[in-house]
Protein backbone atom coordinates (compact mmCIF):
# COMPACT_ATOMS: atom_id res chain seq x y z
CA UNK A 1 0.00 0.00 0.00
CA UNK A 2 1.46 3.24 -0.77
CA UNK A 3 -0.34 4.76 2.60
CA UNK A 4 -2.72 6.83 0.42
CA UNK A 5 -5.85 7.75 2.17
CA UNK A 6 -7.61 7.87 -0.93
CA UNK A 7 -7.09 3.95 -1.65
CA UNK A 8 -9.10 1.07 -0.42
CA UNK A 9 -7.28 -1.10 1.57
CA UNK A 10 -6.54 -4.20 0.08
CA UNK A 11 -8.13 -7.47 1.72
CA UNK A 12 -6.10 -10.33 3.28
CA UNK A 13 -4.14 -12.79 1.04
CA UNK A 14 -7.28 -15.41 0.10
CA UNK A 15 -9.96 -12.96 0.76
CA UNK A 16 -12.38 -11.03 -1.64
CA UNK A 17 -13.23 -8.97 1.05
CA UNK A 18 -12.67 -7.21 3.89
CA UNK A 19 -15.73 -8.57 5.64
CA UNK A 20 -15.85 -10.01 8.92
CA UNK A 21 -17.91 -13.06 7.63
CA UNK A 22 -15.67 -14.18 5.47
CA UNK A 23 -12.49 -14.01 7.66
CA UNK A 24 -14.55 -16.09 10.52
CA UNK A 25 -14.97 -18.74 7.45
CA UNK A 26 -11.47 -18.43 6.28
CA UNK A 27 -10.66 -19.57 9.93
CA UNK A 28 -12.72 -22.38 9.50
CA UNK A 29 -15.27 -21.19 12.55
CA UNK A 30 -18.48 -22.36 12.98
CA UNK A 31 -20.11 -18.90 11.72
CA UNK A 32 -23.94 -17.63 12.50
CA UNK A 33 -25.56 -15.51 10.24
CA UNK A 34 -29.26 -13.78 10.91
CA UNK A 35 -32.07 -12.38 9.04
CA UNK A 36 -33.32 -8.64 10.13
CA UNK A 37 -36.54 -8.21 9.42
CA UNK A 38 -36.58 -4.74 7.92
CA UNK A 39 -39.16 -1.69 9.13
CA UNK A 40 -41.57 -0.40 7.07
CA UNK A 41 -40.70 3.10 8.28
CA UNK A 42 -38.45 5.83 7.42
CA UNK A 43 -36.63 6.15 11.21
CA UNK A 44 -33.32 4.14 10.79
CA UNK A 45 -33.58 4.07 15.32
CA UNK A 46 -35.95 1.00 14.00
CA UNK A 47 -32.88 -0.66 11.76
CA UNK A 48 -30.34 -0.48 14.99
CA UNK A 49 -32.99 -1.24 17.43
CA UNK A 50 -34.01 -4.63 15.17
CA UNK A 51 -29.89 -5.29 14.86
CA UNK A 52 -28.80 -5.27 18.49
CA UNK A 53 -30.85 -8.09 19.36
CA UNK A 54 -28.42 -9.78 17.60
CA UNK A 55 -25.24 -7.95 19.10
CA UNK A 56 -22.50 -10.03 20.12
CA UNK A 57 -24.24 -13.40 18.78
CA UNK A 58 -23.92 -13.13 15.25
CA UNK A 59 -20.95 -12.71 12.31
CA UNK A 60 -23.36 -11.50 9.81
CA UNK A 61 -26.41 -9.83 9.51
CA UNK A 62 -29.42 -10.32 6.51
CA UNK A 63 -30.73 -7.22 4.97
CA UNK A 64 -33.71 -8.85 3.13
CA UNK A 65 -34.46 -7.29 -0.43
CA UNK A 66 -38.58 -6.68 -0.16
CA UNK A 67 -38.56 -10.71 0.76
CA UNK A 68 -42.09 -12.23 -0.16
CA UNK A 69 -42.07 -9.67 -2.62
CA UNK A 70 -43.72 -7.34 0.13
CA UNK A 71 -42.18 -4.16 0.38
CA UNK A 72 -40.28 -2.60 3.21
CA UNK A 73 -36.89 -0.51 3.43
CA UNK A 74 -34.54 -1.79 0.75
CA UNK A 75 -31.78 -3.75 1.75
CA UNK A 76 -29.16 -1.36 0.72
CA UNK A 77 -30.72 1.13 3.04
CA UNK A 78 -30.58 -1.19 5.64
CA UNK A 79 -26.89 -2.35 4.84
CA UNK A 80 -25.88 1.25 4.20
CA UNK A 81 -27.44 2.01 8.20
CA UNK A 82 -26.30 -0.95 9.88
CA UNK A 83 -22.12 -0.33 8.19
CA UNK A 84 -22.90 3.17 9.60
CA UNK A 85 -22.75 1.57 13.01
CA UNK A 86 -20.39 -1.37 12.37
CA UNK A 87 -22.68 -4.24 12.22
CA UNK A 88 -21.23 -6.67 9.33
CA UNK A 89 -24.23 -6.76 7.03
CA UNK A 90 -25.22 -9.43 4.26
CA UNK A 91 -26.83 -7.51 1.54
CA UNK A 92 -29.42 -9.57 -0.16
CA UNK A 93 -30.41 -8.77 -4.25
CA UNK A 94 -33.28 -10.43 -5.79
CA UNK A 95 -33.80 -10.47 -9.33
CA UNK A 96 -37.24 -9.45 -9.11
CA UNK A 97 -37.40 -5.63 -8.75
CA UNK A 98 -34.01 -3.88 -10.36
CA UNK A 99 -32.87 -4.54 -14.08
CA UNK A 100 -28.86 -4.95 -14.68
CA UNK A 101 -28.27 -1.39 -14.84
CA UNK A 102 -29.99 -0.62 -11.62
CA UNK A 103 -28.28 -3.42 -9.88
CA UNK A 104 -24.87 -2.63 -10.74
CA UNK A 105 -25.25 0.84 -9.71
CA UNK A 106 -26.94 -0.63 -6.44
CA UNK A 107 -23.54 -3.06 -6.28
CA UNK A 108 -20.84 -0.09 -5.87
CA UNK A 109 -23.28 1.55 -4.11
CA UNK A 110 -23.46 -0.45 -1.30
CA UNK A 111 -19.70 -1.54 -1.54
CA UNK A 112 -18.97 2.40 -1.34
CA UNK A 113 -20.82 2.32 1.95
CA UNK A 114 -19.17 -0.44 3.36
CA UNK A 115 -20.81 -3.72 2.21
CA UNK A 116 -19.14 -6.72 1.99
CA UNK A 117 -21.12 -9.04 1.74
CA UNK A 118 -23.63 -9.66 -1.28
CA UNK A 119 -26.41 -12.78 -1.72
CA UNK A 120 -27.28 -13.18 -5.05
CA UNK A 121 -31.51 -14.36 -5.28
CA UNK A 122 -33.98 -14.80 -7.85
CA UNK A 123 -36.63 -13.54 -5.59
CA UNK A 124 -39.47 -14.31 -4.80
CA UNK A 125 -42.53 -13.82 -7.43
CA UNK A 126 -44.49 -10.50 -7.56
CA UNK A 127 -47.71 -12.98 -6.88
CA UNK A 128 -46.46 -13.92 -3.47
CA UNK A 129 -46.49 -10.34 -2.06
CA UNK A 130 -48.67 -7.74 -0.94
CA UNK A 131 -48.60 -6.05 -4.36
CA UNK A 132 -49.23 -8.41 -6.92
CA UNK A 133 -50.15 -5.72 -9.60
CA UNK A 134 -46.10 -4.55 -10.20
CA UNK A 135 -44.45 -5.68 -12.61
CA UNK A 136 -41.53 -8.11 -12.56
CA UNK A 137 -38.60 -7.64 -13.52
CA UNK A 138 -36.42 -10.19 -13.81
CA UNK A 139 -33.66 -9.09 -15.93
CA UNK A 140 -31.58 -11.47 -14.92
CA UNK A 141 -31.28 -14.68 -12.64
CA UNK A 142 -29.59 -15.81 -9.64
CA UNK A 143 -26.33 -17.14 -11.78
CA UNK A 144 -26.21 -14.17 -14.35
CA UNK A 145 -26.42 -12.29 -11.18
CA UNK A 146 -23.45 -13.40 -9.74
CA UNK A 147 -21.43 -13.89 -12.66
CA UNK A 148 -21.81 -10.37 -13.16
CA UNK A 149 -21.04 -9.19 -9.83
CA UNK A 150 -18.19 -11.71 -10.11
CA UNK A 151 -17.11 -9.31 -13.21
CA UNK A 152 -17.13 -6.07 -11.61
CA UNK A 153 -15.01 -7.43 -8.91
CA UNK A 154 -12.19 -9.41 -10.64
CA UNK A 155 -12.19 -7.84 -14.14
CA UNK A 156 -12.87 -4.03 -13.09
CA UNK A 157 -15.97 -3.72 -15.60
CA UNK A 158 -19.21 -3.60 -15.99
CA UNK A 159 -21.74 -6.17 -17.53
CA UNK A 160 -21.31 -3.97 -21.20
CA UNK A 161 -17.21 -3.90 -20.33
CA UNK A 162 -17.35 -0.40 -19.52
CA UNK A 163 -13.97 -0.13 -16.95
CA UNK A 164 -14.88 0.93 -13.13
CA UNK A 165 -11.86 2.85 -11.63
CA UNK A 166 -12.33 1.08 -7.85
CA UNK A 167 -14.02 -2.47 -8.10
CA UNK A 168 -16.10 -3.41 -5.21
CA UNK A 169 -14.73 -6.05 -2.52
CA UNK A 170 -17.18 -8.53 -1.70
CA UNK A 171 -18.02 -11.88 -0.45
CA UNK A 172 -20.41 -13.29 -2.97
CA UNK A 173 -22.91 -15.65 -1.45
CA UNK A 174 -26.25 -17.40 -2.99
CA UNK A 175 -29.04 -19.24 -1.86
CA UNK A 176 -29.65 -22.63 -1.95
CA UNK A 177 -33.00 -25.42 -1.27
CA UNK A 178 -31.62 -29.17 -0.63
CA UNK A 179 -35.82 -29.76 0.50
CA UNK A 180 -37.39 -29.04 -2.76
CA UNK A 181 -37.66 -30.98 -5.89
CA UNK A 182 -35.85 -32.39 -7.93
CA UNK A 183 -33.82 -33.52 -5.39
CA UNK A 184 -31.03 -35.55 -7.80
CA UNK A 185 -30.40 -32.09 -9.55
CA UNK A 186 -30.02 -29.86 -6.31
CA UNK A 187 -25.90 -30.47 -5.78
CA UNK A 188 -25.68 -29.96 -9.42
CA UNK A 189 -27.20 -26.48 -9.28
CA UNK A 190 -25.04 -25.72 -6.49
CA UNK A 191 -21.85 -26.56 -8.41
CA UNK A 192 -23.18 -24.19 -11.21
CA UNK A 193 -23.83 -21.47 -8.68
CA UNK A 194 -20.37 -21.98 -7.45
CA UNK A 195 -19.26 -21.99 -11.23
CA UNK A 196 -21.10 -18.55 -11.54
CA UNK A 197 -19.23 -17.14 -8.32
CA UNK A 198 -20.39 -18.12 -4.89
CA UNK A 199 -18.39 -18.24 -2.50
CA UNK A 200 -20.71 -19.04 0.31
CA UNK A 201 -24.25 -20.22 0.31
CA UNK A 202 -27.09 -19.87 2.68
CA UNK A 203 -30.22 -22.38 2.67
CA UNK A 204 -33.72 -22.28 3.00
CA UNK A 205 -35.03 -23.53 6.42
CA UNK A 206 -34.18 -26.94 7.39
CA UNK A 207 -36.62 -29.40 9.19
CA UNK A 208 -35.26 -32.26 7.99
CA UNK A 209 -31.63 -33.48 8.68
CA UNK A 210 -31.88 -36.70 6.91
CA UNK A 211 -32.67 -34.65 3.86
CA UNK A 212 -30.24 -32.69 4.44
CA UNK A 213 -27.52 -35.68 4.89
CA UNK A 214 -28.47 -37.17 1.59
CA UNK A 215 -28.26 -34.00 0.00
CA UNK A 216 -24.79 -33.10 1.77
CA UNK A 217 -23.33 -36.70 0.90
CA UNK A 218 -23.90 -36.02 -3.02
CA UNK A 219 -22.09 -32.28 -2.25
CA UNK A 220 -19.16 -34.15 -0.47
CA UNK A 221 -18.94 -36.41 -3.65
CA UNK A 222 -18.78 -34.09 -6.16
CA UNK A 223 -16.11 -31.94 -3.46
CA UNK A 224 -18.51 -28.77 -3.64
CA UNK A 225 -17.84 -27.77 0.52
CA UNK A 226 -14.33 -27.54 -0.49
CA UNK A 227 -15.17 -24.84 -2.75
CA UNK A 228 -17.64 -23.00 -0.98
CA UNK A 229 -18.71 -22.32 2.71
CA UNK A 230 -22.42 -23.78 3.01
CA UNK A 231 -24.41 -22.23 6.03
CA UNK A 232 -28.06 -23.69 6.52
CA UNK A 233 -30.83 -21.80 7.63
CA UNK A 234 -32.72 -22.41 10.90
CA UNK A 235 -35.18 -20.75 12.73
CA UNK A 236 -37.98 -21.50 15.76
CA UNK A 237 -41.64 -22.51 15.12
CA UNK A 238 -43.79 -20.31 17.16
CA UNK A 239 -46.23 -23.12 17.22
CA UNK A 240 -47.75 -26.33 15.66
CA UNK A 241 -50.36 -24.15 13.43
CA UNK A 242 -47.46 -21.43 12.65
CA UNK A 243 -45.71 -24.26 11.37
CA UNK A 244 -48.76 -25.79 9.04
CA UNK A 245 -49.62 -22.50 7.80
CA UNK A 246 -45.51 -22.01 6.77
CA UNK A 247 -45.66 -25.17 5.00
CA UNK A 248 -48.74 -24.27 2.71
CA UNK A 249 -47.98 -20.47 2.50
CA UNK A 250 -44.43 -19.73 2.14
CA UNK A 251 -42.49 -21.15 -0.94
CA UNK A 252 -39.93 -23.84 -0.62
CA UNK A 253 -40.53 -24.56 3.16
CA UNK A 254 -40.19 -28.24 4.17
CA UNK A 255 -41.44 -29.43 7.22
CA UNK A 256 -42.31 -33.21 7.88
CA UNK A 257 -44.70 -33.99 9.87
CA UNK A 258 -42.97 -34.92 12.76
CA UNK A 259 -41.90 -31.99 13.67
CA UNK A 260 -45.26 -30.54 13.88
CA UNK A 261 -46.38 -34.00 16.20
CA UNK A 262 -43.11 -32.64 18.40
CA UNK A 263 -44.68 -29.29 18.75
CA UNK A 264 -48.49 -30.38 18.68
CA UNK A 265 -47.39 -32.75 21.86
CA UNK A 266 -45.43 -30.07 23.57
CA UNK A 267 -47.68 -27.98 26.54
CA UNK A 268 -45.15 -24.62 25.82
CA UNK A 269 -45.01 -24.79 21.50
CA UNK A 270 -43.05 -21.46 21.69
CA UNK A 271 -40.60 -22.76 24.00
CA UNK A 272 -40.82 -26.39 21.94
CA UNK A 273 -40.23 -24.49 18.83
CA UNK A 274 -36.56 -22.88 20.29
CA UNK A 275 -35.94 -26.48 21.33
CA UNK A 276 -36.32 -28.38 18.37
CA UNK A 277 -34.56 -25.33 16.50
CA UNK A 278 -30.96 -25.79 19.66
CA UNK A 279 -31.25 -29.91 18.66
CA UNK A 280 -31.48 -28.79 14.65
CA UNK A 281 -28.35 -26.35 14.83
CA UNK A 282 -26.11 -29.31 16.68
CA UNK A 283 -27.41 -31.98 14.39
CA UNK A 284 -26.56 -29.43 11.27
CA UNK A 285 -22.86 -28.57 13.15
CA UNK A 286 -21.69 -32.26 12.93
CA UNK A 287 -22.56 -32.60 9.32
CA UNK A 288 -19.41 -32.62 7.32
CA UNK A 289 -18.87 -30.13 5.40
CA UNK A 290 -21.63 -27.38 6.89
CA UNK A 291 -19.56 -24.00 7.89
CA UNK A 292 -22.45 -23.05 9.35
CA UNK A 293 -26.25 -21.73 10.19
CA UNK A 294 -28.38 -18.70 9.23
CA UNK A 295 -30.87 -18.03 11.89
CA UNK A 296 -34.43 -16.66 10.15
CA UNK A 297 -36.36 -16.02 13.49
CA UNK A 298 -39.13 -14.21 12.08
CA UNK A 299 -40.81 -12.00 14.27
CA UNK A 300 -38.78 -14.13 16.94
CA UNK A 301 -35.26 -12.15 16.62
CA UNK A 302 -34.70 -11.99 20.29
CA UNK A 303 -34.90 -15.70 20.77
CA UNK A 304 -31.60 -15.90 18.65
CA UNK A 305 -29.29 -15.37 21.22
CA UNK A 306 -30.89 -17.39 23.58
CA UNK A 307 -30.99 -20.29 20.76
CA UNK A 308 -27.11 -19.21 19.57
CA UNK A 309 -25.98 -19.79 23.40
CA UNK A 310 -27.80 -23.00 24.18
CA UNK A 311 -27.05 -24.57 21.08
CA UNK A 312 -22.83 -23.91 21.54
CA UNK A 313 -22.10 -23.66 18.07
CA UNK A 314 -19.98 -20.78 18.92
CA UNK A 315 -17.17 -22.69 21.53
CA UNK A 316 -16.77 -19.65 23.46
CA UNK A 317 -16.21 -17.50 20.34
CA UNK A 318 -17.63 -14.01 21.01
CA UNK A 319 -18.90 -12.70 17.44
CA UNK A 320 -17.79 -8.94 17.18
CA UNK A 321 -20.29 -6.48 19.57
CA UNK A 322 -20.78 -3.06 19.42
CA UNK A 323 -19.40 -1.31 22.35
CA UNK A 324 -19.63 2.54 23.41
CA UNK A 325 -17.16 4.62 22.87
CA UNK A 326 -15.78 6.65 26.17
CA UNK A 327 -16.91 9.40 27.27
CA UNK A 328 -15.13 13.15 27.92
CA UNK A 329 -14.70 11.67 31.66
CA UNK A 330 -13.00 8.32 30.93
CA UNK A 331 -10.76 9.79 28.13
CA UNK A 332 -9.48 12.33 30.88
CA UNK A 333 -8.64 9.62 33.44
CA UNK A 334 -6.97 7.41 30.45
CA UNK A 335 -4.87 10.31 29.45
CA UNK A 336 -4.39 11.53 33.23
CA UNK A 337 -2.19 8.61 33.41
CA UNK A 338 0.36 9.46 30.76
CA UNK A 339 1.00 12.63 32.63
CA UNK A 340 -0.45 15.29 30.49
CA UNK A 341 -3.79 16.95 29.42
CA UNK A 342 -4.77 15.67 26.21
CA UNK A 343 -8.17 17.24 24.65
CA UNK A 344 -10.11 14.86 23.31
CA UNK A 345 -10.89 16.16 19.65
CA UNK A 346 -6.53 16.28 19.38
CA UNK A 347 -6.16 12.56 20.46
CA UNK A 348 -9.29 11.37 18.17
CA UNK A 349 -7.33 13.42 15.22
CA UNK A 350 -3.91 11.91 16.19
CA UNK A 351 -5.64 8.19 16.19
CA UNK A 352 -6.88 8.79 13.03
CA UNK A 353 -3.58 10.17 11.20
CA UNK A 354 -5.19 13.47 10.72
CA UNK A 355 -2.57 15.09 13.12
CA UNK A 356 -0.22 17.79 12.06
CA UNK A 357 2.07 17.84 15.16
CA UNK A 358 5.43 15.76 14.38
CA UNK B 1 -47.61 -14.03 -32.02
CA UNK B 2 -47.95 -13.73 -27.95
CA UNK B 3 -44.50 -14.61 -27.58
CA UNK B 4 -42.88 -10.62 -28.85
CA UNK B 5 -44.70 -8.82 -26.58
CA UNK B 6 -43.27 -7.51 -23.08
CA UNK B 7 -42.56 -10.23 -20.46
CA UNK B 8 -45.53 -11.38 -18.41
CA UNK B 9 -45.43 -13.97 -16.33
CA UNK B 10 -48.02 -16.71 -16.02
CA UNK B 11 -50.66 -16.65 -13.85
CA UNK B 12 -51.08 -13.17 -13.29
CA UNK B 13 -53.87 -12.76 -15.25
CA UNK B 14 -57.34 -13.63 -14.31
CA UNK B 15 -57.74 -16.82 -16.66
CA UNK B 16 -56.31 -19.82 -14.91
CA UNK B 17 -54.66 -22.10 -16.94
CA UNK B 18 -55.71 -26.31 -16.15
CA UNK B 19 -52.98 -28.92 -16.72
CA UNK B 20 -54.71 -29.24 -19.64
CA UNK B 21 -52.70 -26.25 -21.42
CA UNK B 22 -49.37 -27.90 -20.56
CA UNK B 23 -50.28 -31.17 -22.39
CA UNK B 24 -48.42 -30.32 -25.60
CA UNK B 25 -45.55 -29.25 -24.11
CA UNK B 26 -45.39 -32.46 -21.32
CA UNK B 27 -44.94 -34.29 -24.55
CA UNK B 28 -42.50 -32.41 -25.91
CA UNK B 29 -40.50 -32.88 -22.87
CA UNK B 30 -41.20 -36.52 -22.38
CA UNK B 31 -39.71 -36.94 -26.41
CA UNK B 32 -36.66 -35.14 -25.67
CA UNK B 33 -34.36 -37.77 -27.06
CA UNK B 34 -36.34 -37.84 -29.85
CA UNK B 35 -36.84 -34.12 -30.58
CA UNK B 36 -32.88 -33.88 -29.39
CA UNK B 37 -32.51 -35.70 -33.10
CA UNK B 38 -35.16 -34.13 -35.08
CA UNK B 39 -33.38 -30.76 -34.33
CA UNK B 40 -30.20 -31.71 -34.42
CA UNK B 41 -30.78 -32.77 -38.13
CA UNK B 42 -32.84 -30.22 -38.59
CA UNK B 43 -30.08 -28.12 -37.53
CA UNK B 44 -27.87 -29.19 -39.97
CA UNK B 45 -30.20 -28.48 -43.24
CA UNK B 46 -30.08 -25.10 -42.18
CA UNK B 47 -26.37 -25.16 -42.21
CA UNK B 48 -25.96 -26.75 -45.53
CA UNK B 49 -28.58 -24.25 -47.01
CA UNK B 50 -25.88 -21.40 -45.43
CA UNK B 51 -24.77 -20.08 -48.53
CA UNK B 52 -28.62 -19.67 -50.00
CA UNK B 53 -29.29 -17.61 -46.53
CA UNK B 54 -26.52 -15.60 -47.50
CA UNK B 55 -27.11 -14.92 -51.00
CA UNK B 56 -30.94 -13.89 -50.19
CA UNK B 57 -29.58 -11.75 -47.54
CA UNK B 58 -30.04 -13.22 -43.82
CA UNK B 59 -31.95 -10.13 -42.89
CA UNK B 60 -34.43 -10.59 -45.74
CA UNK B 61 -35.15 -14.04 -44.55
CA UNK B 62 -35.28 -13.63 -41.00
CA UNK B 63 -39.05 -12.27 -41.30
CA UNK B 64 -40.55 -15.00 -42.67
CA UNK B 65 -38.18 -17.72 -40.60
CA UNK B 66 -39.21 -16.12 -37.70
CA UNK B 67 -43.29 -16.38 -38.62
CA UNK B 68 -42.53 -20.52 -39.01
CA UNK B 69 -40.07 -20.65 -36.09
CA UNK B 70 -42.90 -18.82 -33.85
CA UNK B 71 -45.79 -20.82 -34.65
CA UNK B 72 -43.60 -23.88 -35.32
CA UNK B 73 -41.86 -23.79 -31.35
CA UNK B 74 -45.10 -22.02 -29.86
CA UNK B 75 -46.95 -24.95 -30.79
CA UNK B 76 -44.58 -27.59 -29.66
CA UNK B 77 -42.80 -25.97 -26.66
CA UNK B 78 -44.58 -22.64 -25.63
CA UNK B 79 -42.16 -20.97 -26.62
CA UNK B 80 -41.48 -17.06 -26.17
CA UNK B 81 -39.35 -16.10 -28.77
CA UNK B 82 -36.95 -14.94 -26.80
CA UNK B 83 -34.19 -15.10 -29.83
CA UNK B 84 -31.62 -17.10 -27.77
CA UNK B 85 -33.10 -20.66 -27.66
CA UNK B 86 -31.68 -22.94 -24.64
CA UNK B 87 -34.50 -25.67 -25.48
CA UNK B 88 -31.04 -28.07 -26.18
CA UNK B 89 -29.58 -27.12 -22.85
CA UNK B 90 -32.69 -27.22 -20.64
CA UNK B 91 -34.14 -30.95 -21.61
CA UNK B 92 -36.48 -29.51 -24.33
CA UNK B 93 -38.73 -27.46 -21.68
CA UNK B 94 -38.70 -23.55 -22.73
CA UNK B 95 -37.09 -21.65 -19.17
CA UNK B 96 -38.91 -18.62 -20.93
CA UNK B 97 -42.25 -20.21 -19.09
CA UNK B 98 -40.90 -20.29 -16.22
CA UNK B 99 -42.46 -16.78 -14.52
CA UNK B 100 -39.46 -15.51 -13.48
CA UNK B 101 -38.04 -16.40 -16.36
CA UNK B 102 -34.52 -18.42 -14.76
CA UNK B 103 -32.79 -19.75 -17.41
CA UNK B 104 -30.65 -21.60 -14.62
CA UNK B 105 -33.40 -23.35 -12.54
CA UNK B 106 -35.58 -24.09 -10.71
CA UNK B 107 -35.32 -21.73 -8.14
CA UNK B 108 -36.25 -22.93 -4.64
CA UNK B 109 -39.73 -22.23 -4.22
CA UNK B 110 -40.71 -25.78 -6.50
CA UNK B 111 -43.73 -27.35 -4.61
CA UNK B 112 -43.61 -30.65 -3.26
CA UNK B 113 -45.03 -31.97 -5.82
CA UNK B 114 -42.92 -30.80 -8.27
CA UNK B 115 -44.97 -27.81 -9.48
CA UNK B 116 -44.58 -23.74 -9.88
CA UNK B 117 -44.15 -21.83 -6.96
CA UNK B 118 -46.10 -19.12 -8.81
CA UNK B 119 -48.72 -20.88 -10.90
CA UNK B 120 -49.55 -24.11 -8.95
CA UNK B 121 -51.66 -25.95 -11.58
CA UNK B 122 -48.21 -25.53 -13.81
CA UNK B 123 -45.21 -28.42 -13.45
CA UNK B 124 -42.27 -26.69 -13.12
CA UNK B 125 -40.29 -25.74 -16.15
CA UNK B 126 -36.92 -26.57 -14.97
CA UNK B 127 -38.41 -30.03 -12.98
CA UNK B 128 -39.36 -30.96 -16.50
CA UNK B 129 -35.71 -29.75 -18.08
CA UNK B 130 -34.02 -32.19 -15.65
CA UNK B 131 -36.00 -35.24 -16.64
CA UNK B 132 -35.78 -34.23 -20.49
CA UNK B 133 -32.31 -33.73 -20.02
CA UNK B 134 -31.42 -37.02 -18.63
CA UNK B 135 -32.96 -38.95 -21.87
CA UNK B 136 -31.22 -36.49 -24.21
CA UNK B 137 -27.74 -37.74 -25.27
CA UNK B 138 -26.54 -34.15 -24.58
CA UNK B 139 -27.73 -34.87 -20.75
CA UNK B 140 -24.80 -32.59 -19.32
CA UNK B 141 -26.00 -29.64 -21.45
CA UNK B 142 -28.41 -28.71 -18.78
CA UNK B 143 -25.01 -27.77 -16.70
CA UNK B 144 -24.07 -25.08 -18.55
CA UNK B 145 -24.16 -21.87 -16.83
CA UNK B 146 -26.33 -20.12 -19.01
CA UNK B 147 -25.19 -15.83 -19.31
CA UNK B 148 -27.13 -12.92 -19.03
CA UNK B 149 -30.03 -12.85 -21.57
CA UNK B 150 -30.06 -10.45 -23.91
CA UNK B 151 -33.33 -8.79 -24.07
CA UNK B 152 -32.70 -6.72 -27.22
CA UNK B 153 -32.73 -10.23 -29.32
CA UNK B 154 -36.35 -10.97 -28.25
CA UNK B 155 -39.20 -11.18 -31.51
CA UNK B 156 -36.07 -12.23 -33.69
CA UNK B 157 -35.03 -16.31 -34.86
CA UNK B 158 -32.95 -18.10 -33.28
CA UNK B 159 -32.90 -20.95 -35.85
CA UNK B 160 -30.70 -18.11 -37.95
CA UNK B 161 -28.46 -16.88 -35.33
CA UNK B 162 -27.46 -20.08 -34.88
CA UNK B 163 -26.70 -21.14 -38.36
CA UNK B 164 -25.14 -18.37 -38.85
CA UNK B 165 -22.79 -18.49 -35.39
CA UNK B 166 -22.20 -22.09 -36.67
CA UNK B 167 -21.26 -21.07 -39.95
CA UNK B 168 -18.83 -18.47 -39.06
CA UNK B 169 -17.48 -20.68 -36.61
CA UNK B 170 -16.46 -22.86 -39.43
CA UNK B 171 -15.09 -20.44 -41.82
CA UNK B 172 -13.01 -19.19 -39.03
CA UNK B 173 -10.92 -22.74 -38.43
CA UNK B 174 -10.81 -23.60 -42.19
Amino acid sequence: MTGDHDALISPLPGHSSNGRLERVLRRGEFAVTAELNPPDSADPSEVFERAAVFDGWVDGINATDGSGANCHMSSVGVSGLLTRVGYAPVMQISCRDHNRIAIQGNVLGAAAMGVCNLLCLSGDGVQNGDQPEAKPVFDLDSMSLLQMVRTMRDESRFLSGRKITSPPQLFLGAAINPFAPPHDFRPHRLAKKIEAGAQFVQSQYCFDIPMLETYMARVRELGLHEKCFIMIGVGPLASARAAKWMRTNVPGVHIPDSVIQRLEGATNQRQEGAEICVDLIQQISEIKGISGVHMMAYRQEEQVADIVHRSNILRGRRPWKREEGPTSAAADEMTAEIGEKVELADAVAAASGDSQVA
Amino acid sequence: MSGTSAYEPAGTGHVRRARSAFTIRLWAVRHARFLEFIYDAFASVLLTLHPLWKAIGYHRVEKPVVVIESMVKSFLFDCRMCGQCALGDSGMSCPMNCPKGIRNGPCGGVRADGNCEVEADMPCVWVEAWSGSQQMKKKDNILNLQTAIDHSLRGSSSWLRATADKARAQEDSS
